[in-house]
């Protein structure tokens, strides 16, 4: 209905996603995450799934 | 649990939801012209988003802390209100029941009940529904405020009114589809959001292997965490199987449930009556764009639905396995301490040094009103924080009064007029460091009674399973996934109100609002053309009414009045412990007997008017007179049932539920077939088509892909449904 709901997820995933790569980043692994530095990977992740969802927008819906 | 800090960007994710929902309302609120568009959508959405928000709308607070809590008190046993408790009931409403609620044009369940019989039955409906679902939603917000109360120290008033304050934002600019894309964005923010959770928790438990190691050891010795009395046990696959400790009767395992009532109770009778006649999840449903669209929407819904107890039931499983590894250092959280019980407490503590250790143990424990740990509290009494505890309450308390003397002092130098200016800075001098000292001595109380609370709450041998979601988070989560984590958990009671909210106002203003006015006020006049009604309505020809404008001010009006009820629900609820098993009693008493009626309705066209609507009626009294002569082991009657009489014990207040749920639907069933037989139908066949299974033409799938069709996909989900069954057996 007027607004394709993939322009919003897929922003907004990106935005955090970006942010978390940065805190990621920033503070190496984490000892609460089992040394692991579960920021930047998922951060990672997140921009990826952003990325899909706008692209997804971008292209828009071929059927009428 | 001391307060959660939350770094910058903990803040800065939640705004960035926040923002986001909101901007989504206000972009939608252009196109929110008619009624139609603010309340149905208008039948314009795809079926990805209404499937997600489908199961969305469902995955309130209830799914995320009461299934990390069930999974916790259950094990792999909670699954079956997916396996059993969701998938088959949704995939019977995708195939069997979508055309007649889509195709009848109806604008809400209750108008469905409107066509099919009559407004009686239309209005019981909706008045049992609006009340249901403004509790659903106040229950939403109040395990929200209390979230945000415990996790990061907020007022629970504000917390309370700021999140219904966003939900009120954007419902009111967006309408149904502001409410639907919100839950397809929280339906990505809690997978995104827990995942790493779950994994980190897997990781650190030491795989799944490892999980049902640990958990049978204390399905060999509950006593250790407090959950059976000392001796007691359950069977070794207590929380490892899902059918195997129900095969054992009622006592062998932790439900308290014999596998009848499960199948029966929540698999049929339950969980048909929530997924097949809720308008919650129906109203999603009945907003997608076309027929087919309609019927796949509980079908895409069903699909991550079967995977979720990986997400939402894991942690509690996780949890529990943590808790009895040794080197884990992880224990079941403790509830939070009442403020007036611990001030007494403190109190009886800061006294304690010297006296005999046996009657101070007496007095904490009474003072708490919990069970205590008495090598803990004997700990707690020699240890530095209540040495010091004495003399820092006495300190802070010093210092309060000579803030007050000085200040005093200092006004008296001023006003009296003969004291000299030099005097008179000095009064002010003195006033002032009073008052950084009794900072510094506030701020010397506040970080021993922070000591002191965190101390007495380890020492509580309670367990409050509604936490342990909260302290995995709080565990695994580094700054950055912890404001992505609790912001998807803020977004999931977020849209519990909204998705409630919004079925709320449709409910109430076509079939409360609308309905009666075409009844009572608005003048009926004969023959007009520019009435399109729907099927079968009772009332008189072309009503006399208001331009649809004044509908949808209605729309947006009653959502301000919804939200404000919810508050008070909320407040109501918060007297109220585990919100899972409230929930499925309440749904018991009006849900229950609901889908006898359904299923009646939609494929006996016999059915009357009159026998449905007493049959409902007798249905959800029968439920209450269930209750009232009913009770759980170990519950005293009154709140929890049996306050007439009790006529029947069960094993647990889960297995009351069932067998409430199950009493109830057989109730309304044969009251509603007796009365239907004795009474004259009112609506020829021909007024029926479209309502009726028997006389409605079978949608034929011909032109759809395979993949897309109900019935196909439905099967292969059951069939998926029955493996996993046979995995976790």
């Amino acid at each position: 209905m007027g607004l394709d709901i993939r322009w919003p997820i897929g922003l907004m995933f990106s935005l955090i996603g970006v942010l978390l790569v940065i805190e990621g980043a920033r503070l190496g692994p984490s000892a609460k995450a089992l040394n692991i530095n579960i920021d930047l990977i998922w951060g990672v992740v997140l921009v990826i799934f952003g990325g899909l969802m706008l692209f997804g927008a971008i292209r828009g819906n071929k059927k009428p | 649990m001391q307060p959660i800090h939350l770094a910058w960007i903990d803040y800065t994710v939640l705004l960035t939801y926040v923002a986001f929902v909101i901007g989504i309302g206000w972009t939608l609120a252009r196109y929110m012209k008619s009624s139609a568009d603010f309340l149905t959508s208008a039948r314009s959405i795809p079926t990805w988003v209404t499937g997600l928000a489908f199961i969305s709308a469902n995955l309130g607070a209830l799914e995320l802390v009461g299934m990390a809590a069930s999974g916790a008190k259950y094990g792999i046993a909670t699954s079956h209100f997916y396996w059993v408790g969701a998938i088959p009931a949704m995939v019977f409403l995708a195939v069997f029941m979508m055309p007649f609620y889509y195709g009848s044009k109806a604008r809400s369940v209750p108008e469905y009940l409107q066509m099919r019989f009559d407004e009686r039955v239309m209005t019981l409906n909706a008045i049992a529904f609006a009340v249901m679902t403004l509790f659903a939603s106040g229950i939403s917000m109040n395990a929200l405020a209390k979230l945000l109360n415990l996790l990061l120290g907020w007022d629970y008033n504000f917390a309370l009114i700021i999140c219904s304050g966003v939900v009120l934002v954007y419902v009111l600019k967006g309408g149904l589809t502001s409410a639907i894309y919100t839950e397809v964005l929280q339906f990505f923010m809690i997978v995104l959001g827990f995942a790493p959770v779950v994994y980190l928790g897997l990781k650190d438990a030491g795989g799944w292997h490892a999980i049902t190691q640990s958990l049978q050891t204390v399905a060999a010795d509950p006593s250790a965490l407090q959950l059976k009395p000392p001796g007691e046990v359950y069977q070794p696959n207590a929380w490892t199987g899902a059918w195997k400790p129900l095969l054992g009767g009622a006592d062998s395992n932790p439900m308290g449930v014999d596998w009848f009532a499960m199948v029966f109770g929540l698999g049929f009778v339950l969980s048909f009556g929530y997924w097949c006649t809720n308008f919650l999840v129906v109203q999603r449903a009945m907003a997608a764009k076309n027929m087919t669209a309609a019927r796949n929407t509980p079908i895409v819904a069903a699909i991550p639905k079967m995977f979720f107890p990986i997400l939402v039931i894991l942690p509690g499983m996780i949890a529990i396995a943590l808790a009895v590894t040794p080197g884990k250092n992880y224990r079941l959280p403790p509830p939070p301490i009442d403020s007036d019980r611990f001030a007494a407490a403190a109190q009886i503590l800061a006294n304690a040094p010297g006296k005999d250790m046996d009657a101070t143990y007496a007095q904490v424990s009474a003072a708490i009103g919990m069970k205590m740990d008495r090598a803990k509290v004997e700990a707690i009494v020699k240890s530095e924080t209540v040495s010091s505890l004495a003399s820092v309450i006495s300190q802070d308390e010093e210092a309060k009064s000579a803030v007050q003397s000085s200040k005093a002092a200092f006004h008296q130098a001023r006003r009296g007029g003969k004291a000299s200016s030099s005097e008179i800075a000095e009064a002010k001098n003195k006033a002032s460091d009073a008052e950084k000292a009794l900072a510094a001595a506030d701020k010397k109380f506040e970080d021993t009674s922070g000591d002191l609370n965190s101390q007495l709450r380890d020492a509580v041998l309670v367990n409050d399973y509604d936490g342990v979601i909260f302290s995995l988070v709080k565990r695994y989560c580094p700054p950055g996934l912890l404001g992505l984590a609790l912001t998807g958990l803020l977004a999931s009671f977020m849209s519990g109100m909204a998705g409630n909210v919004t079925a709320f106002n449709t409910v109430w203003t076509y079939n409360l609002y609308q309905s009666a006015r075409r009844r009572f006020v608005d003048v009926p006049r004969p023959a007009a053309l520019d009435y399109k009604g729907g099927k079968g309505e009772n009332v008189v020809l072309t009503p006399h009414e208001p331009a649809d404008v004044h509908f949808l001010w209605m729309g947006k009006f009653i959502t301000v009045v919804g939200i404000l009820l919810s508050i008070a629900c909320a407040y109501f609820a918060k007297q109220y412990n585990n919100a899972m098993d409230i929930i499925q009693l309440v749904f018991g008493f009006v849900n229950a007997p609901l889908f006898a009626t359904f299923l009646l309705g939609m494929f006996w066209k016999r059915t009357t008017a009159t026998g449905a609507f007493y049959g409902l009626f007798g249905g959800i009294a029968g439920s209450a007179v269930f209750h009232a002569l009913t009770i759980a082991e170990g519950n005293t009657p009154g709140l929890k049932g049996g306050y007439i009489h009790v006529v029947q014990e069960f094993p647990s207040e889960m297995a009351q539920n069932f067998w409430l749920a199950s009493f109830a639907f057989t109730a309304c069933f044969v009251l509603t077939f007796v009365i239907s037989i004795m009474t004259k139908r009112t609506k020829s066949d021909e007024q029926l088509k479209g309502l009726v299974y028997s006389l409605t033409p079978k949608i034929v799938d011909r032109d759809v892909p395979v993949w897309q069709r109900p019935a196909v996909v439905g099967i292969a989900l059951l069939i998926i449904c029955v493996i996993l069954n046979i995995i976790f057996w």
